[in-house]
Formats: C-alpha cells, structure tokens, sequence
C-alpha cells in the first residue's frame, strides 16, 4: 500500500482546490527555475534513474524517449505534444489531472519542453472533455500571470507557449501519429513507423508525444529524486500509478497506489469489492478495453504491473480495470468492445478496417446462439490476421482482448454455439457478410 | 469511422459572425503560419457552435476558402470525426455512453428510457422541447458509469430514477445540473459502502 506522504496527486478529487494558489501550497512550482538551471542532462538523467515508464500504454520508458530527440536545434523547431485524448474504456484517469491537478501537468510541460529544446506545446485534449479543457485553459492563464508561463517562463531564461487543441471524438487519435496528423488538420490517421516523431514529427519537425499522466509526475520525481521514484514499487516497474476501478464494484474509483500492488488488495481495499463477493468474479480487464482479460484464477494472484501482466499474456496499459461479475453475459461485455473498435477503425489498414467488424458479427451470433462451431477457429483466425498486419497498434488492440476470451472462455463459447449450418436461406441473418450471395444464382 | 448523413436542407449562405471572426483570429495565432490548415477543427467547432450545433455544407466550404485550403479536404474531416454533426440535433443533445464499463452498469435502461421519453431512434428530433438523443462509444468517465453527456456536460452516477428526472427536465426545457447524481465527490470512493445491484440503472 502507499504511504500518503509519497501520493504525487494530492487533489485527486478536488478535496484542496485546484486553483494556482492551492496548487502552489502543495508545493507545485516549487524551485521549478531551480530544477531547470540544472540542465537538460540532469533532468533527463534524473528521469531515466526513476525507471518511469510512459502511462498512455506502452509503458516505454520516459528518459530514453527524451533522449531521442535532437540535442541541438536545427533548421526545424522542436515542439512537445500532449497527449489527452483519453479514450480507452475503463480509463478516466487523465480527465482528473486535468480538473484536479492542472498546474502538476502544465509544471511537467515547461520542464519537459525545456529536456526536449520545445518551446511550443499542444496539448490535445479529446473533443468530449470541453469542461476539462476550459478548466485546463484557466489554468493556463493563472500561471501566464504568475509568469510561470510565457517569455523567460518562471525565471527560467526559457521561452515556453502552452496551447490547447480539441480532438473531436475519435478514438484513434489517442494514437501519437494519428494526434499529430489531427493536430496538422488532417484525418487522424496512424503514419508509418519509422520515422518516429521523435525525429519527424508534428510539421515534420522533431516531436516527443507524452501521456498527461508522465508528464504530471516529472516534476514531483525532479523535487524528491529520481530515486525515491525508483524505491516505490518493483524494480522496472516504479513509481505511483492512478488506477480507475471500474465495473461490477461496490465502489468504483479512480485511486493513486504503487506499482506492482496485487489486483485483489486493489479491489477489495480501494474499490469496496467485487459485488457479491470475491467468489462471483468472472473475469478482469486489466488495462482498458485493449488489453486481454484475465480469468478469476490469474486474479487472486496478479499484481499490476507491466511485466507480470505481460507474464499472463495481459498489458498494463492505461490500468483501467474493468471488473466483470458472473452475473455479466462475457462474451455480449466482449462483443461491445468488439463494436467499440469497428466503430473507431480508422479504415486506413483493410486487416483492422474488415476484421474488427467481423469480430463484431461473429462474436454477436454467439450472444445471439446463432453461432456454429466453425465460428470459433474462424474467429481466432481473423484475430490472427488482424494482429501485427496494420500500421498503428490499434490492430492489436483490436483482436487481443478476442483472444483474451477465446484464451479464457472458450468453453463459454462452445456452450451457445451449434452444428448446425450456419448458412440456411430461410435465417435471415442481417450480420452475414456475403449473404447477398446467397440470393444470387450464380454465386 | 461513423458513417454520417449530409443533412438535405442545406442553408445557401455561411459567415462567421463578428464575434467569431475575432475568435478565429485568435486561433490562428496559436498555429504556425504557414500551417493554418491546423485550425480546421477549431473552425469547425465555431461554426457548429454558430450554427445551432451542425456543420452545414456552406460553412465547410467558408473555412475552406478562409484557410485556403481544398473544401474536400475540410470535407474529409468534418466526416472523419464523430462529434462534429452534419444534420440538426436537438437543442438538448443527449450522448448515451454505451461501452462495456457503462454496459455493465445498466446503460441499456438509460437508451430504452430515451427512447420512452425523446424518441424511438437515435437522431431524432422529439416532439416536446427539441431534445435529441444518441448512443455514443467511450466518453472517459468510466468509474462513475452509467453517465451522459448533455451538450458540453456530464451527468454520472445515475439510475432510472435520476434518468427520468434529468430527461423530464430538458423535455420542460429546465435542464438539471451537472455531476454525479449519487451525490458522491467526483472519483473518490464513497464513504458508505453500498451493494450497488440496487443502487444504479
């Protein structure tokens, strides 16, 4: 369990005020000019010795991305983009860093522009969290008055802008290439990797995208130590992470704890417990909705971090933990998600843009007991070809939690399905891909 | 990707008011100048803004011109992106989040009691009090599932019972505050702990 006294988000809900003078009393911008004069080395040093690992989902490590971009400024500018476009299901973490804990974000932006030679930043905040965005633009502007912000920002001798752009409610621009294309004005579609951002990214320009989350942290790592950072938690694995409990518990929450805390402790401490009891768990979506489930048995032990959840062919992701009772249908939870990601495909890659309605179809004949046997490998085939055969990784994210069920519930599954042909002229079945087929003679 | 309709009666003519015209200036600012092709979504969130919340044909074509830049192209992302509404809505736009955490937690009653009370298909303008109401995917609030977006703002926590209050409200066009309707504070755990099979929709 974490101490209280090594919280980072303090304000987690809005118990001291967000406002710059509250935030100031909780020690935010606190020797900020002191930690820049230090310099770019001794930051990104300090972030690499913290172990933190970036919290959008990858969990790539934070210093190393830093150390990628340019050392010295070339013909292009550097810029440093914001990643708030939070829409994973089961994740709402960001949303109250950006209510709650705004000047935490906007303090980790300055320094990490300065890290990474930006002197403009962009914070990309999804379409649907307008109220988040105007609260986050106050806060802006309070500390533009505090010069916090601005020319020669806090004292600093650093010029450092912060701007705030809407997305407009698509899921995949939560993707860093497909942000950086919506922020060009563009369909906010993945671009090929490499090159990175780091190098080519926003107008071309060297680009390092962060999660809210990881930049919110930076400067509370710089004032206590990259190695306090490092203590909390496993090793690899450090540090504090805002976990949002959500789902069939009796008290669902979002709660700062360390890494690597056993899922158990986390529900039944935190959130109030499975409701009806440890026993009526099912199942357990680890990370948002991309991240495989997890069966009860995995659950009693699992602790939640990066690598014990990859161990169990599960990810920490954006750590949105869905919990899902027996009195749930699985494999209809399953299906929604799977019409989450047809809806949100962005349709450059036909693997991702084709499949993820097929999983949908599929996966809703056999909510409907309208599935054969043959469904099933078929099924699993297409997650197959979905994963690793697209640009951006939204294909995994698609066909891994999929997998996760037929890993998990295959027997579920074989339950509601039947022998039967599927394809019989007088079920019109409106989820058949080629039932015009059917109708055509020479077919 | 959303599949979405151009709506039929398009208004012949769209002009920024002056207003927004000082706003788009301001936007523009915030972008390289020799990428003010960025400022499309901004632009687009104006006009739907200046327009009753939709996006007519005429306006996509002003931004066009404004940016100078191709009308398809602002065309492409005006359908790209979900939020932006290319036919009517009501007054009162009611986003039904319907994804697996709100699944869970009884977002199917809060869509049949929408189309008790607003409409029996999505996008429909009601009759009483111009209200209009659709299933949308994630809206990032998930640990106070169920919840719904009205125009800008989020109403969590809910169950029948606050649902019916809330939509009866917009419908008396009188609409209800924001937040979490089991009185809780913001994403912290309640105090009391409650078996929430009852407790929500």
């Amino acid at each position: 369990m974490l101490k209280s006294e090594n919280k980072i988000f303090k304000n987690l809900y809005n118990e001291y005020g967000w406002e710059i003078e509250n935030a100031i009393k909780r020690d935010d911008w606190k020797d900020t000019k002191n930690l820049i004069s230090k310099g770019r080395e001794w930051i990104i040093n300090e972030v690499k010795t913290s172990e933190l690992r970036g919290r959008g989902g990858a969990g790539f490590s934070t210093g190393l991305k830093w150390s990628f971009a340019p050392k010295e400024v070339g013909s292009r500018p550097h810029y440093l983009v914001i990643n708030a476009d939070e829409s994973e299901p089961g994740t709402c973490k960001d949303r109250d860093i950006l209510r709650f804990e705004p000047q935490k974000l906007i303090e980790g932006c300055l320094i990490a522009g300065f890290a990474v030679n930006a002197h403009i930043c962009y914070i990309y905040i999804r379409g649907e969290y307008f109220n988040e965005g105007k609260r986050l633009q106050e806060a802006i502007d309070q500390a533009y008055k505090k010069n916090y912000l601005g020319k020669n920002a806090c004292g600093s001798g650093w010029d450092f802008d912060i701007f705030i752009h809407y997305g407009a409610g698509a899921y995949i621009c939560g993707e860093e290439t497909a942000l950086l294309e919506s922020i060009e004005g563009n369909k906010g579609q993945p671009r090929l990797k490499p090159p990175f951002p780091a190098l080519v990214g926003l107008y071309g320009c060297p680009t390092i995208v962060n999660n809210v989350e990881t930049i919110a942290v930076v400067p509370t790592i710089l004032r206590r130590g990259g190695k306090w950072f490092a203590s909390i938690g496993k090793s690899k694995n450090t540090g504090t992470k805002i976990f949002c409990i959500s789902g069939n518990v009796n008290l669902p929450c979002n709660v700062e704890e360390e890494m690597g805390i056993p899922l158990k402790d986390l529900i039944e401490k935190h959130a109030g417990g499975v409701v009806g009891g440890w026993d009526n768990l099912q199942a357990v979506i680890p990370g948002g909705s991309s991240m495989p489930l997890l069966s009860k048995e995995i659950c009693d032990t699992i602790t939640m971090d990066f690598d014990s959840l990859i161990e169990n062919k599960s990810g920490l992701g954006t750590a949105g933990i869905v919990v899902i009772n027996k009195d749930q249908d699985i494999v209809a939870c399953m299906a929604r998600i799977a019409r989450f990601y047809k809806h949100e495909s962005c349709g450059q890659c036909t693997p991702c843009r084709e499949g993820a309605g097929w999983m949908w179809r599929i996966l809703d004949r056999v909510v409907k007991r309208k599935a054969t046997f043959s469904d099933i490998n078929l099924l699993s085939d297409v997650t197959k070809q979905i994963e690793g055969h697209t640009i951006c990784a939204f294909g995994e994210g698609s066909a891994w939690p999929v997998q996760g069920l037929l890993r998990h519930f295959r027997k579920e599954i074989e339950s509601r399905c039947r022998d039967e042909p599927l394809i019989k002229k007088k079920i019109n079945n409106p989820y058949l891909v080629d039932q015009h087929l059917l109708e055509n003679k020479n077919a | 990707m959303s599949l979405k309709k151009v709506h039929d009666n398009q208004p012949k003519e769209f002009k920024f008011t002056d207003g927004n015209l000082k706003k788009a200036e301001e936007i523009l600012k915030r972008y390289p100048e020799k990428n003010k092709k960025s400022a499309v979504m901004p632009f687009l969130y104006l006009a739907q803004k200046q327009n009753s919340n939709w996006i007519p044909l005429a306006a996509m074509k002003y931004i066009a011109k404004f940016l100078s830049m191709p009308y398809i192209s602002v065309y492409e992302v005006a359908t790209f992106y979900s939020m932006y509404n290319l036919a009517p809505v009501g007054k009162h736009f009611i986003q039904v989040c319907t994804t697996t955490p709100c699944l869970i937690r009884g977002a199917d009653k809060i869509v049949k009691l929408c189309k008790e009370k607003i409409s029996l298909n999505e996008n429909e303008i009601s009759q009483k009090g111009s209200c209009s109401w659709m299933e949308v995917e994630c809206l990032g609030a998930c640990v106070s599932a169920p919840m719904i977006q009205i125009n800008d703002d989020y109403y969590e926590d809910l169950d029948e019972k606050s649902t019916i209050e809330i939509l009866d409200s917009l419908i008396k066009d009188k609409p209800l505050k924001p937040g979490s309707y089991r009185g809780r504070n913001n994403t912290a755990p309640e105090k009391k702990p409650t078996i929430n099979g009852e407790n929500h929709a």
